[in-house]
């Protein structure tokens, strides 16, 4: 009689040691699964990139020349393409966002702000494609006609926007590909910046009003500091998507393997080449080459990401946290 | 009927994009007709020749033709199946659809960036009485890997010296100047709306979208207008015979009435294949697609292959493609 609760207390235990070690074995599996992933794909990326690495070694790097009829082929181009369209967009997407998210969150009146946030999520969903075909129908027509011209008189004479902005407008061009991949990130930096705004204490904000700061102070001594690790993170994700965004860029980005020094030339991405080319590359070298390519995508992902790790550490260091 | 014969595997295949409609459209048909389905993924020639190579499909599709020596290394067969042709398309202020004429010569020189005026000399010289523009010219290429690319390559090369010892041939290209579009529709669409501009695309998207084409002096000297007789005198003007591997690019091809810029698209199959019955059933859905698709494949704006080179083509069939013990698989007359 007396020995049945204890005993029962005793199963019960043991089912609980059970079930918890079960889940937190569970945990751990999937997180190793996730780096055994990951270490696959370096590994097969690796393995595909070596007979092109071996034959153009460190050459892959800087040269400029992609001919698959002679097999000579170099990253230059796409990798300088990949970063300065997601820099452009970043720099326009940005500011843009982070304005967003604090109308959202500290000016608008509550009612807009369920539909204002919905409209900025609905533009996450849209597939690529769609704002790839938008970029070629509709903006590349617009800015050819309406503003390139202007943008490339405005530019005459100016020593380095002269070069930057040379002509002629094609429409079609590394800016109409940084532009379209600012509207694909802008949704990723507002909606997640709303959301770390809105972990603000509201103590800590009324606070701030109540010694009379303006919403400018507030927002720029209350909450950015408060949330800038969430709105780093928030830029990261749209820049990773800058970076590998695919469709949306083949389409606008004008596809020549060339470094030119004029924004509105055409140009070439990383991951634009890879969807290009690869269902037609015929031959080891051409495969190689490609797939190398995305090595180095993986590379420049990475890198990005340690930089911003890297940054955020040192703003923490700075605060003594 | 059919089931007294028990069930047929269906037929598989892969490679080139540019056939893709009409192969959906005479498999379709055939298995309406037969029972037999075919089930082709277009996946690229570069694709369709590994898989063929490979052997994990029954039959591999390019529009890239191999040479007689990677066939033999790999023990395939090659033919054509259907054929299209290649349009320059302008879009220049002023200019109707084939008002303007173009050499291969002065093509490949726009294409080297050596022409960059409308009103070039060379170009007005083959357009005597037509006011040209003094704009600059535009030029369009295909930013993915193409067999449309291949073929006008091609084409340029055989006219001019300097486009062979400078670019070459191959379904892409290390471009001089221009900018790439995706797929016949990315250049077609930019010509459209673009001033300026000159692209090339297979003739159904040129006809399509009302593109304005420009004719071609061929070989013979003569300026051509593109339509599907000037295409199919192309591919009769063709000397197949000496080709045992029917690698014929049909460019540049004899004949007054031909248009330079055309070419096949082909089908690899395995000498001796692993599976005999599928191969037996893909042979006979190509010998109806030759005897009764020519229709369906003109309604699509393809070109149906000529009588001679079908004759050639199953000759070689029944010479080639054999099971273990030797014996052919494909004896004529079905």
């Amino acid at each position: 009689m007396i020995a049945e609760p204890a005993l029962e207390r005793r199963t019960r235990t043991r089912q609980f040691v059970r079930i918890d070690s079960g889940y937190r074995w569970a945990t751990r599996a999937s997180a190793v699964f996730v780096l055994l992933v990951l270490g696959g794909v370096i590994l097969s990326l690796v393995e595909g990139a070596l007979p092109a690495l071996g034959t153009y070694g460190f050459d892959f790097l800087t040269s400029q020349r992609w001919n698959p009829v002679t097999e000579k082929f170099g990253a230059a181009a796409p990798i300088y393409g990949t970063i300065v369209t997601s820099f452009i967009a970043m720099a326009i997407a940005l500011p843009i966002g982070i304005g967003i998210a604090v109308f959202l969150t500290e000016v608008c009146p509550p009612v807009a702000r369920r539909t204002i946030g919905t409209a900025i999520e609905l533009l996450a969903g849209i597939p690529s494609i769609i704002y790839g075909i938008w970029g070629l129908f509709t903006l590349a027509p617009f800015l050819q006609e309406h503003v390139q011209p202007s943008i490339i008189d405005a530019a005459e004479g100016i020593a380095i926007l002269e070069t930057l902005f040379a002509g002629p407008p094609y429409g079609i061009g590394m800016l109409t590909a940084a532009l379209i991949l600012s509207v694909m990130v802008l949704p990723f930096i507002a909606s997640i910046s709303r959301d770390v705004f809105e972990t603000v204490p509201p103590m800590l904000k009324e606070s701030a009003y109540g010694i009379g700061c303006t919403t400018w102070e507030v927002v720029r001594h209350v909450v950015l500091p408060y949330t800038k690790i969430g709105v780093i993170g928030g830029a990261m994700l749209g820049l990773g998507r800058a970076l590998g965004e695919t469709m949306a860029v083949t389409f606008v980005i004008g596809n020549a393997h060339k470094i030119h020094g004029s924004l509105l030339a055409p140009g070439t991405t990383i991951s634009a080449t890879i969807a290009n080319e690869f269902t037609e590359a015929v031959g080891d070298l051409y495969t190689s080459s490609l797939i190398a390519l995305g090595l180095i995508l993986f590379a420049i992902t990475f890198l990005v990401l340690a930089a911003a790790r890297l940054m955020l550490a040192r703003l923490e260091r700075r605060e003594g946290k | 009927m059919v089931s007294c014969l028990g069930r047929a595997a269906d037929i598989s295949g892969a490679g080139a994009t540019f056939p893709y409609p009409i192969y959906a459209q005479w498999a379709a048909t055939y298995k309406a007709e037969t029972g037999i389905g075919l089930n082709y993924q277009s996946i690229g020639s570069g694709g369709g020749i590994k898989q063929a190579i490979a052997r994990t499909v029954i039959f591999g599709a390019t529009d890239r033709p191999l040479k007689s020596e990677e066939l033999e290394k790999h023990g395939l067969v090659q033919f054509p199946m259907v054929m299209g042709g290649v349009v320059p398309v302008i879009n220049v202020p002023g200019i109707a659809p084939g008002a303007l004429t173009l050499d291969g010569t002065t093509l490949a020189d726009i294409y080297l960036g050596r022409i960059k005026r409308w009103n070039d000399p060379a170009i007005s010289r083959l357009n005597p009485g037509l006011v040209l523009p003094s704009t600059g010219i535009i030029v369009l290429h295909r930013s993915d890997g193409s067999g449309t690319t291949f073929i006008f390559a091609d084409y340029l090369a055989k006219s001019n010296p300097a486009w062979r010892d400078e670019v070459g041939v191959s379904t892409a290209v290390e471009w001089p100047i221009g900018l790439g579009a995706k797929g016949n529709e990315g250049i077609a669409n930019y010509v459209m709306r673009a001033k300026g501009t000159i692209g090339y695309v297979e003739y159904v998207y040129a006809k399509q979208n009302k593109l304005a084409y420009t004719r071609l002096v061929n070989r013979e000297g003569v300026a051509v207008s593109p339509t599907l007789s000037v295409f199919q005198a192309a591919a009769a003007g063709a000397d197949w015979a000496a080709r045992p591997g029917f690698d014929v690019v049909l460019t540049d091809q004899p004949g007054a009435g031909s248009w330079p810029i055309a070419g096949a698209t082909f089908i690899l199959l395995p000498r001796r294949p692993r599976d005999v019955a599928a191969t037996r059933e893909a042979i006979k859905f190509f010998a109806w697609a030759y005897r009764r698709g020519g229709n369906m494949a003109e309604a699509l704006d393809y070109i149906p292959m000529p009588e001679t080179v079908i004759a050639l083509v199953e000759s070689a069939w029944s010479r080639q493609v054999v099971d273990a013990t030797g014996a052919p698989l494909y004896r004529g007359g079905s």
